[in-house]
């Protein structure tokens, strides 16, 4: 307890993650927080990369985590966007409606 | 000990502004606890001496992401007391498997710890002497380059997508035609009459 060490930052990412999963599961009616919880992965991820980079001396892992957050923030644009154009058609944002969009 | 401290008082708002995130009734205040959890998740990184990574999780989480998902939930009109409901029905289910997947996901890191692997063939070791920004930028446009550029060509198709995606042409608006306006020459612009003095042009 009187030393922080990877285990404890591995178990912070740990809970996060499982907090993202979570949201995704128990918020079907709401996209934008469905989006939220993807982004909370993505951030418990980053947090597993840095940990593992700093105690392992390996600068590559933060590189990586650099590049995770190039790819969250182009899906969170391109997810909200898609997120408008579907409120637009059928005026709300709940997931179980997406199956009716064909054709 | 103040190391301690921080760390565990880092940790706690990270996991519970995390948490009410998933939880909160209204998706303005999701927003704004997301906030606090990438703030917090910032200071974890500081803390692991990724002091470039921490400013960068604010720049871009804090400043364009949420700020992002704060101008959509603010723009879509939606009625949110409808949008929480089915959240108790899946609770159970959903519990159920967070609580499994922490758990597990705990296990695998202690057992990782427990197994004390030491990194013999690192591939970049951190150099000595060099602060964690100027290392960083020796990595990503050397040995990275090529993932760099990647990366800013994943972000161009994105722009590209998000705004093919949201732009709309209404029929009654006016828009300006660029290269009908440029492609105008003297030819079909100006007219030459010859006005007799004192009639006007008529018509």
């Amino acid at each position: 307890m009187t030393e922080i060490g990877l285990s404890h930052y591995l178990a912070v990412a740990a809970i996060l993650f499982t907090i993202g999963v979570f949201g995704i599961f128990v918020n079907r009616k709401n996209v934008i927080i469905l989006l939220m919880s993807v982004e909370l992965l993505l951030l418990a991820v980053n947090i597993n990369l840095v940990a593992f980079s700093s105690f392992l001396g390996d600068l590559a892992g933060q590189v990586f985590a650099m590049f995770v957050l190039t790819v969250a923030a182009a899906e969170a644009a391109v997810g909200l966007a898609i997120l408008v154009v579907f409120f637009r058609n059928r005026g709300d944002i709940s997931v179980e409606g997406v199956n009716l969009m064909k054709g | 000990m103040l190391q301690v401290i921080t760390f565990y008082a880092l940790a706690t708002v990270t996991v519970l502004s995390a948490f009410f995130v998933v939880a909160a009734r209204n998706p303005v205040r999701s927003v704004m606890w997301l906030i606090l959890a990438f703030f917090s998740a910032a200071g974890l990184f500081v803390l692991l001496g990724a002091e470039f990574l921490a400013m960068l999780l604010i720049v871009v989480y804090v400043g364009a992401v949420a700020v992002l998902f704060l101008f959509v939930v603010m723009m879509l009109d939606v009625d949110f007391t409808e949008l929480k409901q089915g959240f108790l029905s899946y609770l159970p289910f959903g519990g159920l498997v967070a609580v499994v997947l922490v758990a597990e996901l705990i296990m695998v890191g202690n057992a990782w710890v427990d197994a004390n692997v030491v990194a013999t063939n690192s591939a970049t070791a951190t150099p000595e002497g060099l602060s964690n920004v100027e290392a960083l930028g020796m990595l990503l446009y050397d040995d990275y380059a090529y993932f760099f550029q990647t990366a800013g060509l994943v972000l161009l198709v994105a722009m590209i997508g998000a705004i093919v995606l949201t732009l709309q042409h209404k029929p009654h608006v006016k828009r300006q035609n660029i290269a009908e306006q440029v492609g105008r020459d003297r030819k079909t612009a100006v007219t030459m009459h010859d006005v007799k003095s004192g009639e006007g042009l008529g018509e």
